[in-house]
């Protein structure tokens, strides 16, 4: 229960934590909260020569209102989100699903950035901000770019980040004033990685449903999310919600079919006030 | 190594520490804090909780280089807090504790939740502990004591 040895280096600004990074890519992570990276290397599930802390950089604890939509830095964490420290362009919702993440003690350090890097399949962020469709600003050796959350992420523990390149933050485009979003977890207790993560966003076109912990990585549900868009009732949904569910696990297990099925449904019942 | 230095419990702390030594471990073989127990190692248990900068915080999903410039503290250094007094003396009076080794860490956390919500429901309060396992299973009592706690806090603001 304790990491085997590795060499801490404190980055202080963005552009020296790529320098940091690009000394020897394969053997060093950066670290943010540490909340996931933390427990695996306690565990030694996963190892590092050397660990590039991100806490201290300023440039990645900014927030700022874009206009037609907000940016979130990379080392803002879950509690910040819960406690409405940063702009919000949810009307309500990314404070509500915040507070959903874990426990307290660890929302407290956790950060939206970390938390898309580590591309856990089970995680809250990844699927949420898949949902927003929020572009994630990445910085490396090369320079900056600009990904959407579905070209970011690939795989379990796997995202489309190069060696050397960090998360900078998210553009997350501003809610419609009619829109209506929700999420629904289930987990075995309260704070738990969760079993099924369902999210939906009601508003018109832009409509978009997501679900987590049900395959490789968190992922769009087509044609749930096209009725979604064309107003579709309740009712009209479900057969497009078992399908979309069905296509997404590995393979058939009605368990699994009915917990994530059920699950999306219930976030669909809300966002549609049924 | 590296040498660290912190605020821990109200006095300044200069060490050197192994990078991968956890805050945990340098509080209790470093420090000699021993209130911060080590139950999981993974941040599931809730038995090391801390406060490190007003934040609530897994002390064995920090590493002690990782808190370097920091102020720490331990239920050591929560001995005149009202609210840890309030919420000791509700323990003792609703038996909140068997074999007391999660003690330390529904403190740590009760007094995080009442000084964000002083007027928690029962359902806030269960909420807010969901990350502290009491392996007596004695959550009844710890509940009940945290509700008596941010009663008496509310009714005697002052005389704790």
């Amino acid at each position: 229960m304790k990491p085997s040895p590795f060499t801490y280096r404190r980055a202080t600004s963005v552009a020296d934590a790529i320098v940091l990074l690009a000394v020897a890519p394969d053997e060093t992570a950066a670290i943010a909260g540490g909340q996931s990276l933390g427990p695996l290397l306690n565990l030694r599930m996963t190892t590092a020569g050397t660990l590039i802390d991100l806490a201290a950089i300023s440039e990645l604890r900014e927030s700022r209102d874009l206009g037609d939509a907000v940016f979130i830095g990379a080392g803002v964490t879950h509690a910040e989100i819960e406690d409405g420290k940063v702009p919000d362009p949810s009307h309500g919702f990314m404070r509500r699903a915040a507070a959903k993440i874990a426990y307290r003690a660890i929302r407290c350090h956790g950060t939206i950035g970390g938390s898309v890097a580590m591309a856990d399949p089970a995680a809250d962020w990844p699927c949420i901000l898949l949902a927003l469709n929020a572009t994630a600003r990445i910085a490396g050796p090369q320079g900056e770019r600009r990904l959407a959350m579905d070209d970011l992420l690939v795989a379990a523990y796997e995202t489309n980040l190069a060696a050397g390149e960090i998360i900078l933050g998210f553009e997350i485009p501003k809610l419609d004033d009619t829109a209506r979003a929700a999420s629904s977890k289930i987990n075995r207790k309260t704070g738990a990685f969760a079993d099924s993560l369902a999210v939906a966003v009601r508003q018109g076109a832009r409509s978009r449903v997501t679900l987590g912990a049900a395959s490789i990585r968190a992922r769009i549900l087509p044609q749930t999310s096209a009725a979604l868009a064309q107003g579709e009732s309740l009712e009209a949904l479900r057969p497009l919600v078992a399908s979309d569910v069905a296509a997404l696990l590995a393979a058939p297990d009605p368990y699994l079919q009915n917990l994530h099925a059920t699950n999306v449904m219930r976030t669909l019942a809300e966002v549609l006030g049924a | 190594m590296t040498k660290i230095r912190m605020t821990l419990n109200g006095a300044p702390v200069v060490r050197e520490v192994e990078d991968r030594t956890s805050l945990a471990d340098f509080l209790r073989e470093e420090c000699g804090l021993t209130a911060t127990h080590l139950g999981c190692e993974h941040g599931a248990c809730g038995a090391c909780s801390v406060d490190v900068d007003g934040l609530l915080t897994r002390a064995c999903l920090k590493f002690a280089v990782q808190c370097d410039g920091r102020t720490v503290t331990t239920l050591e250094g929560l001995n005149q807090d009202r609210v840890t007094e309030a919420l000791r003396d509700a323990f003792h009076r609703a038996h909140a504790l068997q074999c007391g080794f999660c003690t330390p860490g529904m403190l740590v956390t009760a007094r995080d939740l009442l000084l964000r919500n002083p007027q928690p429901s029962e359902a806030e309060i269960r909420d807010a502990l969901a990350g502290n396992i009491c392996r007596c299973t004695g959550y009844a009592g710890i509940v009940h004591a945290i509700a008596l706690a941010a009663d008496e806090l509310i009714r005697h603001p002052r005389s704790l």
